[in-house]
């Protein structure tokens, strides 16, 4: 099975056949806008924690900054960050692409203060694309 | 019969397994006969022989750190609660008007909601089977109402279907069944079927199909005062001269099918979202409220809590006040931490390597809601909308209406946004305003003439941006749960972590209730080998 389909059945598994949780709104919200480019990608998905300026926030713990924050450099690390979470950061190989990992890895590498060159493909992120399997609860 | 022998009573049956097979195969057996149902709340936890005086300290204020607090207090021991926030509930909370909320990035909301309005951000509906959260409701005199799940006459909007015209609820269903029915009655005479029935059975199942999927005397769902009897009248029954009723077309199925109303029915089937279902009256942190009645003079607000630690005397914590300001360490014989894992994961530890990870291992879900306040409660007036939810697989997810005050004039707030997912992301990195702009552009489409007209004022949680929780509720999945539930959930030594993360009934308030039984349970038998 392709990737995509493979996303797509998923999609289709936590949207249709097994909603249970409390905060799950139901049925809805199945054709969310698809965002066009690496920007997009990050005002739809990395703002809401990280904020419009990259500068992340703090409450009883912190959405640490990506501006200037010398850990994404390294490229592999935002990959791995994107697909496999920590604390408070969810994993996102559920939702994105590898192609679309990428395209938001370059913007972030480029934007808010970074600038660095060596920008990365969907062959990059593929090694570490493995959505976990779903479960009910 | 044999005469003399007697067919043993449903008790006495359940005694002779209880006997056997014990409590398990007991419960097994009820559920089968129907007795006992989806929680497993076991009645409130038995502490007895508690050694009085000794300390435990409950990180949170929430609804599992307060039952904690409670039964632990209730068997004697001296307990005391930090909250990080200046209220009780946690995420068990109902905004009203006047009331101010700051999210993560600064953006500040004051609710301009009129007296009697308000939004659950959080919980906001209580399945029938939740015996813990209800049980405890009742002993704490929190009023509850029902909650109007299910709503044949709201509507389905799919932008894909009927041109993204919206369609009620029972004509979709009614067109969706009465087609299963049809085409499982067709097949069945052509023998298509691979079924195990007998001739008369097939006849039977053929009945039920006709009963069940309004179809007229020829198997045939057709446009009838049948079939309108379920998806709607064209024009409905009246009295005198004109009262003769006239029948609805049928929708073609494609679009039915198209609508996605089979998810929408499914989502109905669900255990959790059965009808009936509850809210409390007034608001939900009337449940948070009758709960710190009963614990509200052991909490210290305002505490952050910066370090958790351990070793062979006790456990002592180190918090900042965030009024006064200045660092204290409060010490305990044991602890019952029940701080949200993403920001319990930000939090220093000596906690071993094994939990940390586990702490680690939870992404939390992102929901997004927001309430609108309308001048007047056009889906009744107009749409004969009493509760319930229109569904649309736009962002905001559904549109649910008040469940309380009908046909009252004046203002009311409706859920205009429940969104998770991409959506959920998509919104909450909106700004306050820029959500509400998206909500009535979305939720026009059900209610177009009267939606932005009746518009008053909204507000928007995104639970990202919460600051004491900065999530909405964890999300597990089966490689989590086999990886670092038990790990989790397990007592190291003086500490235990309780919530609806440690529990399998996740994002529900009966998990964390649950969860909060089974950790002080525990802890109380390691308290008395102590």
């Amino acid at each position: 099975m392709t990737r995509l389909k493979t996303l797509a059945l998923a999609a289709l598994v936590s949207a249709f056949a097994l909603p249970a949780f409390a905060d799950e709104p139901g049925p809805g919200g199945s054709k969310p806008p698809k965002p066009k480019d690496g920007a997009d990608i990050y005002r739809m998905y990395c703002q809401v924690c990280h904020m419009a300026d990259g500068k992340g926030a703090v409450g009883a713990g912190a959405f640490p900054a990506l501006a200037s924050n010398a850990r994404i450099g390294t490229a592999q690390y935002a990959i791995y960050m994107i697909e496999k979470g920590k604390g408070g950061m969810p994993y996102f190989s559920d939702s994105l692409s590898p192609a679309q990992v990428a395209d938001v890895v370059n913007y972030i590498r480029t934007h808010f203060g970074n600038d660095y060159k060596d920008a990365v493909t969907a062959k990059d992120v593929e090694p570490m694309a493995k959505p976990p399997t779903q479960a009910r609860r | 019969m044999e005469s003399g022998r007697q067919t043993p009573t449903r008790r006495q049956l359940l005694h002779a397994i209880g006997l056997m097979g014990g409590t398990a195969a007991l419960y097994q057996m009820m559920t089968t006969f129907g007795h006992a149902a989806e929680s497993r709340f076991p009645g409130p936890p038995n502490l007895a022989g508690a050694r009085k005086g000794a300390s435990v300290i409950v990180l949170g204020a929430g609804l599992a750190g307060m039952l904690a607090a409670y039964e632990l207090e209730k068997a004697g021991y001296s307990v005391r609660i930090l909250e990080y926030q200046n209220r009780p509930g946690g995420r068990n909370w109902t905004l009203r008007g006047g009331d101010k909320i700051t999210e993560m990035g600064g953006a500040t909301q004051t609710v301009q909601f009129a007296k009697g309005n308000y939004l659950n951000p959080g919980p906001w509906r209580i399945p029938h089977h939740h015996h813990t959260l209800l049980h405890y409701c009742k002993k704490f005199g929190v009023a509850l109402e029902p909650f109007i799940q299910f709503n044949h006459n709201a509507y389905v909007h799919n932008t894909d279907a009927f041109g993204g015209a919206p369609q009620r609820f029972r004509s979709l269903a009614a067109d969706f069944e009465g087609n299963v029915a049809e085409l499982l009655s067709k097949a069945i005479d052509q023998k298509s079927l691979d079924t195990k029935l007998t001739a008369e059975d097939q006849d039977k199942f053929k009945e039920a199909l006709r009963t069940w999927g309004m179809l007229d005397e020829d198997m045939k769902y057709a446009k009838n005062l049948r079939s309108s009897s379920h998806r709607g009248f064209e024009l409905p029954p009246g009295g005198g001269v004109n009262g003769a009723p006239k029948p609805s077309d049928l929708f073609p199925l494609n679009e039915v099918v198209k609508s996605g109303i089979a998810a929408n029915m499914a989502f109905f089937m669900n255990d959790e979202f059965q009808t009936t279902m509850f809210q409390p009256v007034g608001g939900m942190d009337m449940i948070g409220k009758g709960f710190a009645k009963q614990v509200d003079r052991l909490i210290t607000y305002n505490a952050k809590v910066t370090k958790l630690m351990q070793d062979k005397k006790g456990v002592s914590v180190t918090y900042t006040d965030l009024v006064k300001g200045g660092t204290v360490t409060a010490e305990a014989e044991f602890c019952v931490c029940t701080i949200p894992l993403t920001v319990l994961s930000q939090i220093e530890t000596n906690l071993s390597e094994k939990k940390t990870a586990a702490i680690q291992a939870v992404p939390y879900s992102n929901s997004v809601k927001i309430g609108l306040e309308m001048r007047r409660r056009f889906w009744e007036e107009d749409q004969d909308i009493y509760g319930g939810h229109s569904f649309t697989n736009q962002e905001i997810s559904l549109v649910s209406y008040p469940n309380f005050d009908f046909f009252k004039d004046g203002p009311a707030v409706l859920l205009g946004a429940f969104a998770g997912g991409p959506g959920g992301y998509h919104l909450g990195g909106m700004t306050p305003e820029q959500r509400i702009e998206a909500a009535l552009a979305q939720g026009e489409v059900f209610h177009p003439n009267a939606y932005r007209k009746n518009f008053m004022n909204g507000v928007s949680v995104a639970w990202n941006r919460v600051p004491w929780v900065m999530g909405c509720c964890a999300r597990w999945n089966e490689d989590t749960r086999k990886e670092h539930y038990q790990e989790l959930v397990a007592l190291e030594d003086r500490i235990v972590l309780a919530g609806e993360h440690a529990s399998y009934v996740g994002c529900w308030m009966e998990g964390s209730l649950l969860s909060s039984i089974d950790a002080i349970t525990r802890l109380h038998k390691r308290a008395l080998e102590a």
